[in-house]
């Protein structure tokens, strides 16, 4: 399918899936103005559960911006943005966390002085309740949350293989190689129980290898977790290996849609990433 | 300066003990960096002598009859100098000189150039009329300097005592490690018997062993230069002989497994509480008076340290919180308050008073706590003093009595079984150590809890805390009632202690102290916490509270100043600083370390199994 022509608003027929289903995200005419800059121009964008979906664009196409947006980093300026049919508009970040989306950064931002496993015990903050009164008397249920935040974030870092787990859970996160930190990150933000995760260039600054790896764990994420994914990025390997469907942004608005094959083969695209001239 | 650098010794292996390069000739001294050094301790002997504070301590005998606090602050300076002009920077690659007689003739350079500082001070008082544009020394500083005798005396004598000095630090530097450290813990043994003469007057007369300190003091202060000599020797032979065994058992409690630390750790506490519970039967007022101090401080300071040091909330008008404390409990408990009085009995009130402290933190909180940064701290330094000049204010005068304060404020009943009044401190000591120890437990459960967690996140970085789902304003906010609360506490105990509150009682000095106490302690660190104040409340004194030094109260903010910016300078993460704020400080070295033990790199090897999947 390319890019849908529609305005959005038949939010009931979706041609991609052929499931029928309401999408678990959705954004309708979304715009973000920075001053006279349109850094999201009127987007119609979804995303249905259980699918991966690759934001691709050059450099300042708005696909930050998106997920800025989806979080409520950034205000809207016009558009609606829906989760499981609701509405996210108003709400402050960490209620959009908790309604279900996480997301990761672009320019990796742990907490870096504190424990890798305190990292991901932390980010259950918003699944968890225990108050002061529970820690100060030290009551059994703050002592049950305790062990179940714990060995929850044992689970989520142990998806890593062996390389987040054992001596490393105690040591702060900013002794960590960079492909490191970008699994912690990856592992936060799973441990907040999302229905969907938004990555930000996962695997930016990683060695092939490395990145090969990511990529095949970007899969496992949907398959052994159930989350819907959405993947910034600009290595074209990862994207074409992950990706159920492919989004293209150029300022601002979407000018492709569909699998890696058409939209690689789009000229519209081509153009957007190398200019007029490549046309020849 | 003409010591010639060998080039870089080839692939010696990094950071392996290098041998130090011979001694460097006695005159090849690096000059420009010892004449800079030299003019600043001239200077700080300028200031320091023009500060009045050698006349004005000169009172205080150290080791009578031969040294008086105030010429220990002159000669401080240049035996610093001296010291410090032998400094070698420790660089990779770089020779260390062997300390020799090039170190002695430095130091003694560098300490006749700091002590040349006052015998030019001792020409200019003489020649020129001073006080006009400088109005803080007095007289009696001339006469100080020259020991009486002619002005040709004092530049000859301080060019001399100078160069001495000087090179008594520049000898320190040659001496070996253990050495300098027997020296080190002589004199600061002596100094240390000094400055506690008036808590160990008092604990050995509640103890009735007057025998024993007088034979160890003078009648008139200053510790006998014959016991001095008995101290310095009896500390000596016991740094030599106990070579360090401290840091080792510190070290080796650091080592011990989780459980076995906690058990070892939990034995410190125990063994400390008995201490602090026993300690004040023997003591007299003196002492007890000056532990309570510190207590209130102590109580203070953890309050604050929840909000700063747990949650990173700059707050600069914490007294705010002191003063609603003081003054809701006076109000509650004083039958003679203005408007309502309750009469409440001390305990009941402390409940109201809670309450009130708390929906005041949650008033200031609730607009201030969405401001981050700078602009956090200046509106809680702006809140700070609105409820200080609320209180002053005729406005509120009908309640709070405007200038005039509430007076005559009785103890605090616990229970009906005592009664806590200014007059008996050793009561309000344990009423301060009973508070004490239950701040410590809420900061200490609270900082291992969920709710810890969460102020660290946002200490870390509130944005990303925010997308992680916690609600910042909500955790803040709650940091600051906390802290509020934790405030209030020692405001109660305060007005029940003090008998009367006034306006003027909540200055703003009194934030900062408070401030300067976490910093300088440790942020973040209740051990670090308590030593802070006990350092400085009780060694230095609080803002209106003497210390065991109650002759620097003059100069206390001064050297509050001074010992803050050393602090800075030489160790960033505080007295006794919690794990997690020296890591942050030190970040690099640590992340190298673990780089070097090969802790950090095994990507590629496991990264291999995954096999590319294209």
């Amino acid at each position: 399918m390319t890019a849908t022509s529609g305005n959005g608003l038949a939010p009931g027929t979706d041609a991609a899936n052929g499931t029928g289903r309401r999408p678990l995200l959705e954004t309708r005419g979304l715009s973000v103005d920075f001053g006279g800059l349109h850094a999201l121009d009127g987007l119609d964008f979804e995303v249905h559960s259980g699918e991966i979906v690759s934001v691709i664009g050059p450099n300042g196409a708005g696909k930050t911006t998106l997920f800025n947006a989806i979080t409520a980093t950034v205000e809207r300026s016009a558009g609606d943005i829906l989760f499981e049919g609701t509405s996210l508009l108003g709400l402050d970040p960490n209620r959009v966390t908790a309604r279900g989306i996480a997301r990761t950064f672009q320019n990796v931002r742990l907490f870096a002085n504190m424990t890798v496993l305190e990292n991901v015990m932390v980010s259950q903050h918003c699944r968890t309740r225990q108050h002061a009164f529970g820690a100060l008397f030290y009551t059994p249920s703050f002592r049950r949350e305790e062990a179940e935040i714990r060995q929850r974030a044992e689970k989520v870092l142990s998806f890593f293989g062996s390389r987040l787990v054992g001596y490393r859970f105690d040591q702060p996160a900013f002794t960590l190689s960079y492909a490191n930190r970008r699994r912690l990150e990856i592992a936060r933000a799973m441990a907040t129980q999302p229905k969907l995760i938004l990555l930000d260039e996962p695997v930016a600054g990683m060695n092939p290898v490395e990145s090969a790896e990511l990529t095949g764990m970007i899969g496992r994420l949907r398959d052994e977790w159930g989350f819907a994914i959405v993947v910034i990025e600009h290595h074209m390997d990862v994207v074409r290996e992950v990706s159920d469907r492919v989004v293209v942004l150029d300022h601002g608005t979407k000018i492709a849609e569909g699998d890696y094959a058409d939209v690689s083969a789009d000229p519209r695209v081509i153009e957007a990433y190398l200019g007029q001239g490549a046309e020849t | 300066m003409t010591a010639t650098l060998p080039p870089e010794t080839g692939a010696v292996g990094g950071r392996a003990e290098m041998p130090l390069a011979p001694s460097r000739p006695v005159l090849a001294h690096d000059w420009r960096r010892l004449v800079r050094m030299g003019a600043v301790g001239a200077f700080a002997q300028i200031f320091i002598a023009l500060s009045n504070m050698p006349v004005r301590l000169d009172e205080r005998v150290v080791v009578k009859p031969v040294l008086s606090l105030g010429y220990l602050t002159l000669l401080m300076v240049p035996f610093a100098a001296g010291y410090r002009v032998g400094h070698q920077i420790k660089r990779e690659g770089m020779p260390q000189y062997a300390a020799g007689a090039h170190e002695v003739a430095g130091g003694a350079a560098c300490g006749a150039l700091a002590g040349g500082g006052l015998s030019l001070l001792a020409v200019l008082l003489a020649n020129f009329d001073l006080r006009e544009p400088l109005v803080n020394w007095s007289p009696m500083l001339a006469e100080l300097l020259a020991f009486g005798r002619a002005t040709w005396f004092a530049v000859v004598v301080w060019l001399l005592i100078g160069a001495a000095i000087g090179a008594a630090g520049g000898i320190l530097r040659t001496l070996g490690p253990r050495t300098r450290r027997a020296v080190v813990t002589m004199v600061l043994a002596v100094a240390g018997a000094a400055v506690m003469e008036p808590l160990v007057v008092d604990l050995a007369e509640g103890m009735r062993l007057e025998g024993l300190t007088d034979r160890l003091y003078a009648r008139r202060g200053g510790v006998n230069w014959t016991s001095a000599l008995g101290i310095a020797a009896a500390s000596g032979v016991l740094a030599v002989l106990g070579r360090g065994r401290i840091r080792q058992a510190r070290d080796h409690i650091a080592s011990l497994e989780g459980a076995k630390r906690n058990r070892a750790n939990f034995g410190l506490i125990v063994l400390t509480g008995a201490a602090l519970i026993i300690l004040p039967l023997f003591a007299g007022k003196l002492t007890n008076e000056l532990l309570a101090n510190v207590g209130l401080f102590v109580l203070l300071a953890l309050g604050l340290n929840v909000v700063v040091g747990l949650a990173g909330i700059l707050d600069l008008g914490y007294v705010a919180f002191f003063a609603v404390g003081s003054y809701s409990a006076a109000v509650l408990t004083a039958a003679t308050s203005p408007r309502i009085n309750p009469e409440m009995p001390w305990l009941v009130a402390l409940i109201v008073v809670v309450v009130i402290t708390g929906l005041v933190g949650l008033f200031i909180g609730a607009p201030v706590i969405r401001m981050r940064g700078d602009y956090l701290a200046i509106v809680t330094l702006g809140f700070g003093e609105i409820i200080r000049l609320l209180f002053l204010s005729d406005w509120l005068s009908g309640w709070f009595g405007g200038a005039q304060g509430i007076t005559k404020i009785p103890g605090a009943g616990i229970f009906g079984l005592t009664s806590v009044a200014g007059t008996d401190p050793r009561r309000v000591f344990y009423l301060v150590l009973a508070f004490c120890a239950i701040a410590i437990y809420v900061s200490w459960r609270l900082e291992r809890s969920r709710l810890g967690r969460a102020w660290m996140a946002v200490r870390e970085d509130e944005t990303v805390a925010e997308a992680m789902g916690i609600n910042t304003v909500n955790v803040k906010l709650l940091a600051f009632v906390v802290g509020a609360i934790l405030g209030s506490f020692s405001g109660a105990i305060f007005s029940a202690k003090v008998g009367s509150v006034f306006p003027n009682s909540f200055l703003i000095l009194v934030s900062i102290v408070i401030l300067v106490v976490v910093i300088f302690g440790g942020m973040g660190s209740i051990v670090g916490v308590i030593a802070g104040s006990a350092v400085l409340i009780g060694v230095l004194g609080g803002p209106k509270q003497p210390g065991l030094l109650a002759e620097f109260s003059e100069f206390k903010l001064l050297i509050y100043g001074a010992l803050l910016i050393w602090m800075m300078l030489a160790r960033p993460e505080g007295l006794i600083p919690s794990v997690r704020r020296s890591r942050e400080l030190h970040q690099e070295e640590m992340a190298q370390d673990a780089w070097l033990r090969g802790q950090v790199e095994d990507d590629d090897g496991s990264g291999t199994q995954a096999a590319p999947l294209t």
